[in-house]
């Protein structure tokens, strides 16, 4: 790692009783992809404006380009930002949005407009220059917006959750564009978002934060693979979460006893005792069905309750024969259980390696 | 998410103080203030020269004078009737236009309600003068009709007085009971339908409560400006047209007696504020609420 | 009722009968005055003499003087638009600061203030102008007693037409502008400043581009407001009448057409400008 362009350290913002940002910490690496990941309400929206200057912190320090910013107002920062609704000036045209920050900094006009369309055509939005910003498409007035922010040179581009507003084809196309202009750009960029699968394909790094602290920061695999406590388990990707209690520890496997009757084994993740209740995060994907009964002791069985077709994300809800418990298993895209039918009974059986369990939290929050 | 505005850096108190002063400028010096004077003309009496001491002598004189507080009940009451014919006339109106004219229909017809409000009372005036006097049109085109024999005065009635205040009030009303009506969802009235209700029981039931607000709003408005107009009343309705704001015009700058004026003004503003206070309760609204809407 | 419901036939007639009478009913005083303004007779009557436009234009100081050679009525609008300028600068200004006010800052006796500036909307013309009167001359009194100073713009006059229309036209100038203002998306603010732009370049560069629509209209319907006050300008006005009041006296007196040319006049003149405002309008105001 270079030298960080972000750090925080052991930031603090309080609401009145409410503590909305707790004593947190991280770093972004020069020209990294980070992403704050975390549902409504986490405390992400105010940790991003408190970076661009917008809130000031109640306690902790937070330096850009290592340069402390406290005391310094959010237009003096080396920091720019795209707004959740994009905030563009509908009073202004497209060429006159990207060329406000550098009309601020007195650049001449003939340089402003000079830089404005070299930016506008980076982003493949060449010769908008005149036109209105109600007059482009969602896409479209994404790219104005950053180019209105990537033309200053920030150091940081905080972006709070732009692709929010665009609908679910739009959603896909613009991230993988946004990627590319993060990598074309070199620019760091701090990206919160809610939606798990923006944060696993853009980032280098996420944080995955929860009541105002982070859960875990790793690399989209890590959280993937190796989430280290239940919320990131059950929040980035999908999982299927089963209570129970551990019926016995064998060094990093655990054997979990679900109480009515299943028994299933998994990975150990932090501390687990003998008789402590357990949480257990199986994905959909690391099951697999087979027709064919065996007698292992990973094998399990169960009844076809659905079937959820979903192209390449199909899968099968079943019904555990034992406990009753519905398990999501995905289907392969082999075919071979095209022809499976609802209230058929079926095989299913997971490496333990690739399920988790964690001593199940005490307040019991989802 | 907790609302994370922003404590704006250099919000401090000078600033809050400046952008105040010419609210409490205004509202003091021009309107708490003077009625306050106008409060101490009213209650005082005139004993010498220079010398006044507090009495109730102009309220008394307004109680014992017949034609002072005749003046008074006769303005206030034709103020209603005119309020109430006002909202009746103009419901139709912007019903149509908010509910049934569509697109470019519904502008102009909207226009068309606003263009006679961007002239001036006095040219309204004229035009409705011009119409009723026995020289007028209105009698010559009977006559011609041969309807009347004769040329008849139709100026100095009350029914003229009214159709000049109605006239006058028309835009006050509709813009109000637009905005009311046009944020009514068309799908409760077809819900209302389909669920079996006939049109009137829509109205009752459906159109009347949801826009109670821009009526309530539109009916305190064109009775303030009914009770407090001069023009109409005074060309319309002749010398003795017995308008409560002529009285105290008269009062005030032709007999130069201030305290007798001051008490008739306070009157006014305690009549006019007491039905608006009756109105909203009557409607179970508040006031912030109900001006806020015009 | 609605398109979308059936609606028999006698009921869309009567409907359409009815929308007619009442723009019968709107424009036919209007009508009429037009109509007068061109007749060839001493008096706006019937029957109709023949055309002239001697009442705009005639110059015979023994008979007929048009409007625009009547000294008095020239100097009379004049007198309207000098009271509207500096009632509409007022206005829009105070209503500005007070938009600003309530919408961007908390105080306490916040709720009363805001409910203290829709007074004047509900205090009739006539008591605001004999309110202002009163206390205008006693503190003019108070002045000449103690300092003996004669203060000559607290006696009947234009100031203090101007102040007594001001009263009650700031009220309807913070109104709009304060809902303009709160419909103002504040993100922009913030996005502004992100950009490195300073308070006084976002307030130019954002929001007074922003609250220009409704700046424009408020003045405009400022200065219409006050053309056409009659209460209280005339229990404030000194010895020179702004139109309104003139017309008024003379229409006491028995008019002359002379009036219904003015009244022409100030027809085209209110249409041009509605025109104007209409015409510049809709282009940036989707704002």
């Amino acid at each position: 790692m270079n030298q960080p362009d972000l750090t925080a350290q052991a930031v603090v913002k309080r609401f009145g009783d409410h503590v909305a940002v707790d004593s947190i910490s991280f770093e972004v690496a020069r020209g990294s992809f980070f992403s704050i990941l975390g549902p409504s309400g986490c405390g992400k929206t105010t940790l991003l404006r408190m970076i661009a200057g917008f809130l000031e912190p109640d306690g902790g320090e937070i330096a850009i380009g290592g340069k402390s910013m406290r005391g310094v107002a959010p237009n003096r920062r080396p920091v720019n930002m795209v707004f959740q609704q994009l905030a563009l000036f509908p009073m202004m045209s497209v060429g006159e949005n990207v060329e406000f920050g550098l009309a601020r900094r007195g650049v001449g006009r003939a340089e402003r407009r000079k830089k404005a369309e070299a930016m506008l055509e980076r982003v493949g939005l060449a010769g908008a220059t005149a036109k209105r910003v109600d007059e482009l498409s969602g896409g479209q007035r994404q790219r104005v917006a950053i180019a209105r922010s990537l033309v200053l040179e920030p150091t940081l581009l905080l972006l709070d959750e732009p692709l929010g507003a665009l609908d679910l084809k739009l959603r896909e196309h613009m991230k993988i564009e946004l990627k590319q202009l993060q990598a074309d750009f070199g620019t760091t960029f701090v990206y919160i978002t809610h939606d798990q699968s923006e944060a696993l394909v853009l980032s280098d790094h996420v944080g995955v934060m929860n009541h105002g602290r982070f859960e875990q920061i790793g690399t989209p695999q890590d959280l993937y693979y190796r989430p280290l406590t239940p919320f990131v388990a059950g929040f980035v990707g999908d999982s299927n979460r089963l209570t129970g209690r551990a019926s016995g520890v064998d060094g990093g496997l655990v054997r979990i006893d679900t109480g009515d009757g299943w028994v299933v084994e998994a990975r150990r993740e932090g501390d687990v005792a003998n008789g402590d209740a357990v949480e257990v995060f199986v994905r959909p994907e690391a099951a697999m069905l087979s027709r064919a009964r065996e007698s292992s002791a990973a094998s399990h069985e169960g009844v076809v309750e659905s079937l959820l077709f979903d192209g390449a994300k199909s899968a099968v809800l079943l019904r555990e024969r034992r406990s009753r418990r519905e398990v999501r298993v995905a289907l392969p895209q082999t075919g071979e259980f095209a022809d499976l039918q609802t209230g058929e009974a079926v095989a299913f059986r997971f490496d333990p390696a690739r399920a988790v369990c964690f001593r199940a939290r005490r307040d019991g929050d989802a | 998410m907790p609302d994370a505005s922003v404590a704006a850096p250099g919000d401090s108190g000078w600033r809050k103080a400046l952008l105040m002063a010419p609210a409490l400028a205004w509202l003091g010096l021009l309107i708490v203030l003077p009625h306050a004077e106008l409060a101490v003309l009213s209650f005082r009496e005139q004993v010498g020269p220079r010398h006044y001491v507090p009495s109730l002598s102009h309220y008394h004189e307004f109680f014992h004078e017949p034609e002072y507080w005749h003046t008074f009940v006769r303005t206030a009451w034709m103020s209603i009737v005119a309020t109430f014919a006002t909202l009746c006339l103009a419901f139709p109106i912007a019903w149509v236009i908010a509910k049934i004219a569509r697109g470019r229909a519904a502008v102009w017809l909207f226009l068309a309600c606003m263009i006679p409000f961007w002239i001036s009372e006095t040219v309204r005036t004229l035009g409705w003068m011009i119409l009723l006097r026995e020289t007028g049109v209105l009698p010559a085109l009977l006559v011609k009709l041969g309807i009347l024999a004769h040329p008849v005065e139709f100026l100095y009635h009350d029914t003229t007085i009214l159709v000049g205040l109605i006239y006058n009030s028309m835009l006050f009303m509709i813009v109000p009971l637009i905005s009311s009506l046009e944020s009514l969802d068309n799908a409760l009235i077809e819900a209302a339908y389909d669920l079996g209700a006939n049109g009137f029981t829509v109205l009752r039931k459906i159109v009347i409560p949801h826009a109670a607000p821009g009526i309530t709003a539109g009916s305190i408005i064109v009775f303030m400006l009914t009770l407090g107009d001069y023009i109409t009343p005074t060309l319309l309705g002749g010398k003795d047209s017995g308008w409560f704001t002529e009285q105290i015009y008269t009062e005030f700058i032709t007999r130069f007696d201030w305290g007798q004026g001051a008490a008739f003004g306070f009157l006014l503003l305690v009549l006019s504020t007491l039905i608006v206070v009756a109105g909203l309760k009557l409607t179970g609204q508040r006031f912030g609420d109900v001006m806020g809407r015009t | 009722m609605i398109p979308s419901l059936p609606r028999p036939a006698w009921l869309r007639v009567a409907t359409a009968l009815y929308v007619a009478a009442f723009l019968g009913f709107l424009f036919l005083p209007l009508i009429v005055v037009s109509v007068f303004a061109f007749n060839d007779a001493p008096y706006p009557a019937p029957p109709w003499h023949g055309f002239t436009l001697d009442w705009f234009f005639a110059n015979d100081p023994a008979g007929r003087l048009g409007m625009f050679h009547d000294d008095e009525l020239m100097h009379s609008i004049w007198t309207s638009c000098k009271v509207g300028v500096w009632v509409t600068l007022l206005a829009v200004l105070v209503g500005l600061v007070n938009a600003l006010l309530l919408e961007r800052h908390e105080f306490r006796g916040k709720k009363l203030l805001s409910i203290l500036m829709l007074v004047p909307l509900v205090i009739p013309g006539v008591i605001l102008g004999i309110s202002i009167l009163a206390f205008a001359s006693q503190i003019a009194q108070f002045l000449n007693d103690h300092f003996h100073w004669y203060v000559r713009f607290l006696r009947p006059g234009l100031p203090l037409v101007v102040l007594g229309q001001f009263s009650y036209i700031a009220t309807i100038a913070t109104l709009t502008l304060r809902a303009r203002l709160s419909r103002f998306d504040r993100t922009l603010e913030d996005a502004a400043l992100n950009l490195g732009a300073s308070r006084a370049a976002t307030f130019r560069t954002i929001l007074l581009p922003y609250l220009r629509p409704a700046l424009v209209g408020t003045a405009m319907m400022s200065f219409l407001l006050s053309f056409a006050d009659f209460n209280t300008t005339l229990m404030l006005v000194g010895g020179n009448p702004p139109l309104t009041v003139l017309m008024y006296g003379r229409m006491h007196e028995g008019a002359t057409p002379v009036l219904n040319a003015v009244s022409v006049f100030l027809m085209a003149a209110s249409a041009l400008l509605a025109i104007a405002l209409l015409r510049r309008g809709p282009r940036r105001a989707s704002a």
